[in-house]
C-alpha cells in the first residue's frame, strides 16, 4: 500500500530550539497510524510540523508530492485536516459557524449537504446544539465539533492531537468508535497522537514511539503490543 | 420641545457618523488589538477624493462609489505595506506608526487640496422627508446612509463565508489557518473595509462640519468615546455608543456646557469609562494574561 | 572614541554659553525655543521612553505650566522667577494626580486617554467660564523678562540664559535620577512589570511619581515658553503640539537624554525651514513638516527605533572596533 504521508529526517524548531531531531515515519493510505510517547516527547510537535505551523526541515511527502515550503492554510487546502490539542474550536462562534468554517476550503459545494448529513449522523448531539455558542459545549461535545469540522473539509488525511484529553471514558470510547467508522467507511487516513496508548494501539495498524524528539520504536501496532519490554518500558503496563 | 427634537435629530445625524467610525475602529481592534489613530485622517483624505471627483463633474453617487473602492484599496495597501511589517512590534511602535500615518494623510490633503475650508454638499437636499418637522433632508439622509452601512456590514459578517472567515481570523488566527483561511489577507480585507467605512463617515460628516484637513479630529475623538463606551471589542456596542455619544454631546452642548467645550465631554467619557469599567457597557471583561 | 559623546556635550555647552553674544535676536529666540522643547521632551521621554507610559497629551501639561505661570504673572503680579517654579509645582501635582487613573490604563488605553486630553485642551483653555483667569480665546499677554541688576543683556539674551540655566539643571537632575535606583526601577517597570513588582518595587508609586516628574518638566518648559514668547493662547496647545513632542522623542531617541537635544532642534527648525519653502512651493508647502514628521516616524520605527541617539551610539561603537 502506498503512503499518504511520509516523513524522512523531519526536524522541527520552536524558534532557535530544535524539538524534533530527524524522525522518520509514514502513514499508509486508508490506515490509522499512532504516535505515542510521554509528555514532551514531541508528538504534538510532529503534527505541528506536518501542518507547517512551526519551522521544519527534512522531507515531508504527501500523496507523493513534497509538502515543504507552505503554510498551514496551504496544507489544509491540500486535504490535510488538523484537529489540534485543545480542540481549537472557535469558542465565540456557533456550532453551525464552526462547521461552516470546516467547509471553507471546499470547492464542491454541492456535496456539502450530504456531508453535513453524514457528519450529523456521526455526531447527532451537534445537530441538537446547532445554534449554540461553541464555547458553552461540554468538553466531549467540543471534541466532536472539532472532528466534525475537520471532516467537513473532505480530508484525505486527518491529524488528531490527543482526542481523549480531559474526557470521561464513556465519551472517549464513543469518539474512538466514531473514528474507526470514519476510517473504515470514508477511507480517511488518520495520524493519531495519543497518550492513552491502549486506546491508540487498539485503533491503529502502525505505531511509532517518540522520546525526546526521536523515534525509538516503530512498527505494526500488534507487534508493539506483543513486545513485553517495549510495553513495560514505554507504555507502563 | 421642538428645539429638543431638533437637537436630538442632529445628534442622531452626527451620531451615525460616530457610530460607523466607531465600528471601523472596533473592527481593526478586534482583529489586531490596535487602535487606528489614523482612522480620522484616512476618512478625511477619502472625502477629499470624493470632493475632487464631484468638482470634476461626477455625480455624487458615482463619486461615492469610486471613493469607496479607492479607500478600500488604500486600506488594503496600508495593511500590507505598513501595518503588517510591525505586527509583532511593541504597542508604542504601532502607536507611533499610526500617528505617523495620520501626519502623512493630513499633509497630503493639505498639499494637494489646500487648507481653506470647502463646502461639501449633501446629496440629500430639498424639503424635509415626509414633511417632518425635526430633521432636515440631509440629516435624515445621513442617518439612513449610516444605518444602511451598518446593516450591510452586519449582513456581510453574519451571512457570507468571507465574513465568517474574517471573524474566525480575528478571534482565533491559529485555528483559522488550520481550516485554510489566509489570515494575513483577512487582516488586509478588514483594513480595506474599515477604510471604506471611514470614507462613508467622512462624506456624511463633511456637509455638517465642512471640509478641511482638520475636520476629523473631533469626530475621531467622539468615535473613540463611543467605541470605549460601548465596549472596545464589541462592534454593536460601539455602534450604540456612537449614537449615544452623538445625542448626548449635542444635548449637553446645547443645554449644559455650551458649544465650545463639547470635546471635553468626550474626554470625560473616555477617561471615566476606561477607569471605572474598561470593558464598556457591552464588552467583555478585559483580562491581562500574566 | 569613547570621548565622542563627552566631546559632543562639551561643544553643546560651549555653543550654549557663547550663543547670546554672537547670535542675532531672532536666532537666539529660536534657540531658546529649542531649549524649552528639550526640557519638555526630556519630561516626555522620562515617562514614555524610560517608563513605558505612552502619553500623547503632554501638550496639556505644557499648557498648564504656561497658563499657570502667565496667570501668576499677569493676575497676581508675581515675578517670573517665582511664577515659573510655582507653575511647575502645580504641574507636578497635576501629573501626579493624573498618574493615578493612568495606572489602570495599559499602554494603548493610556495613549487613547492622553490623546483625548490633547484634543480637548484648547477648548478647555478657551472656555468662556474661565475667561477671567485665562483670557478666553484671546489668551494672556506676558511681559518678557529683563536682565537683573541692570546687566547689559537684552530681553532675548537674558531669556536665552534663563532657558540655558534651566535646561542644564534639569538635564543634570534627570541624569542623576536615571542613573540611580529610581531610574533602574522605572526601566524595570517598563520592561518587566510583573517581575519588578515581584522584586518589591512599588510600581504604582513609581509610575505616578514618574508622571508627576514628567509633568513637572513639561510645566517648566511651558512656563519658560510663556515668558519667552510673551503670550499664551489656546490654539498653541492643541493636538499638534503633543504630537510634535512625540515626534521629538522618537526622532531623538526613546530613552535617551542626549537624543532629546536633537529632537528639540528637529521640531523647532523643520517647520521653520518648511515655512521658508512656501516661497518656492506655494502656500501648501505648509504641509511639508507634517509629511516629514509622518515619514520619519515610520522610517525610524523601521530602521532606527532608537532614534538619532541610537544611530550615533552604533556609529561610535563601529568606529571603536576599527
Amino acid at each position: 500500500m502506498s503512503a499518504i504521508l511520509r516523513a524522512t529526517g523531519l526536524k522541527a524548531f520552536y524558534g532557535p530550539v530544535e524539538a524534533l531531531h530527524g524522525v522518520d515515519f509514514e502513514v499508509e493510505d486508508g490506515c490509522v497510524t499512532a504516535l505515542l510517547g510521554a509528555n514532551g516527547a514531541g508528538k504534538t510537535t510532529t503534527l505541528r510540523a506536518v501542518s507547517a505551523m512551526i519551522r521544519r526541515e527534512g522531507v515531508l511527502e504527501y500523496a507523493g508530492r513534497p509538502l515543504n515550503g507552505r503554510g498551514p492554510e496551504d496544507v489544509a487546502r491540500l486535504g490535510v485536516a488538523h484537529v489540534p490539542d485543545g480542540r481549537g474550536t472557535f469558542t465565540d462562534l456557533t456550532v453551525d459557524e464552526n462547521l461552516r468554517l470546516g467547509a471553507y476550503v471546499r470547492r464542491d459545494r454541492r456535496k456539502l449537504k450530504t456531508d453535513f448529513e453524514r457528519v450529523f449522523g456521526y455526531f447527532p448531539r451537534l445537530a441538537e446544539r446547532i445554534k449554540q455558542q461553541a464555547g458553552t459545549l461540554s468538553g466531549g461535545e467540543q471534541q466532536m465539533l472539532a472532528i466534525a469540522r475537520a471532516l467537513l473539509s473532505a480530508p484525505r488525511l486527518l491529524l488528531l492531537d490527543e482526542p481523549s484529553f480531559g474526557l470521561a471514558p464513556l465519551v472517549v470510547s464513543e469518539i474512538f468508535r466514531i473514528l474507526r467508522a470514519i476510517n473504515q467507511n470514508d477511507g480517511v487516513s488518520i495520524l493519531l497522537v495519543e497518550q492513552n496508548a491502549s486506546l491508540a494501539l487498539d485503533l491503529a495498524t502502525r505505531a511509532y514511539l517518540l522520546e525526546t524528539g526521536r523515534v525509538v520504536v516503530g512498527g505494526e501496532a500488534s507487534t508493539i503490543l506483543a513486545n513485553d519490554s517495549v510495553r513495560r518500558a514505554y507504555l507502563g503496563y | 420641545m421642538v428645539e429638543l427634537q431638533h437637537q436630538l435629530a442632529s445628534g442622531l445625524a452626527l451620531g451615525g457618523v460616530y457610530a460607523i467610525t466607531a465600528l471601523a475602529l472596533v473592527m481593526i481592534f478586534q482583529a489586531t488589538q490596535l487602535l487606528n489613530f489614523a482612522q480620522g485622517e484616512m476618512a478625511m483624505f477619502s472625502t477629499y477624493i470624493a470632493w475632487t471627483l464631484i468638482n470634476n463633474g461626477w455625480s455624487f453617487w458615482s463619486a461615492f462609489a469610486a471613493t469607496l473602492a479607492l479607500s478600500f484599496a488604500g486600506g488594503v495597501a496600508i495593511q500590507r505595506l505598513i501595518v503588517r511589517p510591525f505586527a509583532h512590534a511593541p504597542v508604542l511602535a504601532s502607536v507611533i506608526i499610526f500617528i505617523g500615518l495620520s501626519f502623512i494623510f493630513n499633509a497630503l490633503a493639505g498639499f494637494f487640496f489646500g487648507y481653506s475650508v470647502q463646502t461639501f454638499d449633501s446629496p440629500f437636499d430639498g424639503p424635509p422627508w415626509f414633511g417632518n418637522k425635526f430633521m432636515s433632508a440631509s440629516e435624515s439622509g445621513s442617518v439612513v446612509v449610516s444605518v444602511a452601512v451598518l446593516a450591510l456590514v452586519f449582513a456581510f459578517f453574519r451571512f457570507t463565508p468571507l465574513g465568517l472567515a474574517m471573524r474566525a481570523a480575528a478571534q482565533n488566527p491559529t485555528s483559522a489557518r488550520l481550516v485554510g483561511v489566509r489570515v494575513g489577507w483577512m487582516l488586509a480585507l478588514g483594513w480595506g473595509l474599515a477604510a471604506a467605512i471611514g470614507a462613508v463617515a467622512g462624506m456624511m460628516a463633511a456637509p455638517i462640519v465642512y471640509l478641511d484637513p482638520n475636520m476629523m479630529g473631533g469626530i475621531l475623538l467622539y468615535a473613540f468615546a463611543g467605541a470605549v463606551l460601548g465596549g472596545i471589542d464589541n462592534p454593536w456596542g460601539a455602534v450604540l455608543g456612537g449614537f449615544l455619544v452623538g445625542v448626548v454631546e449635542n444635548l449637553l452642548g446645547a443645554y449644559v456646557v455650551g458649544e465650545e467645550v463639547k470635546l471635553s465631554v468626550a474626554l470625560v467619557v473616555i477617561i471615566a469609562v476606561l477607569v471605572a469599567k474598561p470593558s464598556g457597557l457591552f464588552g467583555r471583561r478585559i483580562v491581562a494574561r500574566v | 572614541m569613547r570621548a565622542l559623546p563627552r566631546l559632543g556635550w562639551f561643544f553643546a555647552v560651549l555653543f550654549g554659553v557663547s550663543a547670546p553674544f554672537w547670535l542675532s535676536g531672532y536666532r537666539l529666540y529660536q534657540f531658546s525655543q529649542v531649549l524649552i522643547y528639550a526640557i519638555a521632551l526630556l519630561g516626555l521621554n522620562l515617562l514614555t521612553g524610560f517608563n513605558g507610559q505612552i502619553s500623547l497629551g503632554h501638550g496639556a501639561f505644557f499648557a498648564i505650566g504656561g497658563y499657570s505661570a502667565a496667570i501668576l504673572i499677569v493676575k497676581l503680579g508675581l515675578p517670573y522667577w517665582v511664577a515659573i517654579p510655582a507653575a511647575s509645582a502645580v504641574c507636578f501635582v497635576a501629573g501626579f494626580l493624573f498618574g493615578f487613573p493612568a495606572l489602570r490604563l495599559g499602554g494603548l488605553y493610556l495613549a487613547l486617554a492622553t490623546f483625548a486630553l490633547a484634543v480637548a485642551t484648547p477648548q478647555l483653555l478657551a472656555y468662556k467660564g474661565f475667561d477671567v483667569l485665562t483670557g478666553g480665546s484671546q489668551g494672556l499677554q506676558v511681559l518678557k523678562p529683563t536682565a537683573p541688576f541692570g546687566w547689559p543683556l537684552n530681553v532675548d539674551q537674558w531669556t536665552f540664559l534663563i532657558c540655558l540655566a534651566s535646561t542644564g539643571t534639569l538635564f543634570v537632575l534627570a541624569r542623576n535620577l536615571l542613573n540611580g535606583r529610581i531610574g533602574r526601577a522605572l526601566v524595570a517597570i517598563r520592561d518587566h512589570p510583573i517581575a519588578a513588582e515581584a522584586m518589591g518595587i512599588d510600581a504604582a508609586l513609581y509610575k505616578t511619581i514618574c508622571f508627576g516628574i514628567s509633568a513637572f518638566y513639561a510645566g517648566v518648559a511651558g512656563g519658560l515658553d510663556a515668558v519667552a514668547v510673551g503670550f499664551v493662547a489656546p490654539e498653541s496647545f492643541g493636538l499638534p503640539l503633543s504630537l510634535a513632542f512625540l515626534v521629538g522623542i522618537v526622532v531623538g531617541g526613546l530613552a535617551s537624554i542626549g537624543g532629546v537635544l536633537f529632537g528639540a532642534l528637529f521640531i523647532e527648525f523643520v517647520p521653520n525651514y518648511a515655512d521658508q519653502l512656501t516661497v518656492f512651493l506655494g502656500e501648501n508647502a505648509k504641509a511639508l513638516p507634517g509629511a516629514i514628521y509622518g515619514v520619519l516616524m515610520i522610517l525610524m520605527m523601521a530602521i532606527a527605533p532608537t532614534g538619532v541617539a541610537g544611530l550615533v551610539r552604533s556609529l561610535t561603537r563601529m568606529m571603536r572596533r576599527t
